[in-house]
């Protein structure tokens, strides 16, 4: 069998995985108020690396992105319980939330809400359990990892 | 000139929910390759196609309810659907998806 080519692949990959990556910022700083949310956009993020892995293999992602996704998933439910908990301390109920208007340098008047963070939570939990559901199943000679 | 946009408005209206209904016919009709195609080629690009389907009815739905909101969804089944011919022609070529070592 001839050896494969996938330069269209690699080029277009160094690309698209960028646009990916900035769609998913996107969403996620649109959600609470429309379409997007941590969620979604943890699930773009992971979606980014997936191609980058499809595109490179397993080894040097391992050193461009050197990140064992398991550690992910606790801090990212931590930062989630931490901003539910973060609540009492102003005697409101679990994971009652607030937002305010603040005049930020350059982007002018922003609405900044204690939901983006537990948005964030949200996101790396959800990036943490993707990569780690694929990365799994995609080696299963039961190698080290 | 009312009348002119009353028809219209009332054309838009009945064209996008002709559109609806063919996309819908094709959506079955590929379910039934998805479930009983002989290969298992047929099924991944069933599958494809089927995602393509959806971007359309979403398209569809956003001109009929006459909203913006669903052009981030629009986008994002467009951006899921590439990562998956993509997996699914290196499947088709090389029978594994994320190599350990490429070279």
């Amino acid at each position: 069998m001839t050896r494969t080519n996938d330069i269209i692949l690699r080029t277009t990959t160094t690309l698209i995985a960028f646009i990916l990556l900035g769609f998913s910022i996107y969403l996620f700083f649109a959600g609470h108020n429309k379409p997007g949310g941590g969620f979604i956009g943890g699930l773009m993020t992971s979606a980014a690396f997936v191609l980058m892995y499809m595109a490179y293999g397993f080894r040097s992602l391992q050193k461009i992105l050197p990140i064992n996704f398991r550690f992910v998933i606790p801090v990212g439910l931590i930062i989630a319980v931490a901003t539910g908990i973060g609540s009492f301390i102003f005697g409101e109920p679990f994971l009652s939330q607030t937002f305010a208007y603040f005049q930020l340098p350059v982007l002018g008047k922003t609405e900044l809400a204690t939901a983006l963070l537990f948005d964030l939570g949200v996101y790396l939990t959800v990036i943490g359990v993707t990569m780690t559901i694929i990365l799994t199943i995609a080696n299963d000679r039961g190698e080290e990892r | 000139m009312e009348q002119i946009l009353d028809v219209t408005q009332s054309l838009i209206e009945y064209t996008t929910l002709i559109c609806i209904t063919g996309v819908a016919a094709s959506v079955i009709i590929l379910l039934y390759r998805a479930i009983k195609g002989p290969t298992n080629p047929d099924r991944a690009v069933a599958l494809d196609i089927i995602g393509i389907n959806l971007m359309a009815l979403a398209g569809l739905i956003a001109i009929l309810l006459v909203t913006t909101k669903f052009n981030d969804v629009i986008l994002l089944i467009g951006i899921l659907l590439f990562i998956g011919t993509v997996a699914l022609a290196k499947f088709l070529e090389k029978g594994v998806i994320i190599e350990r070592d490429m070279d």
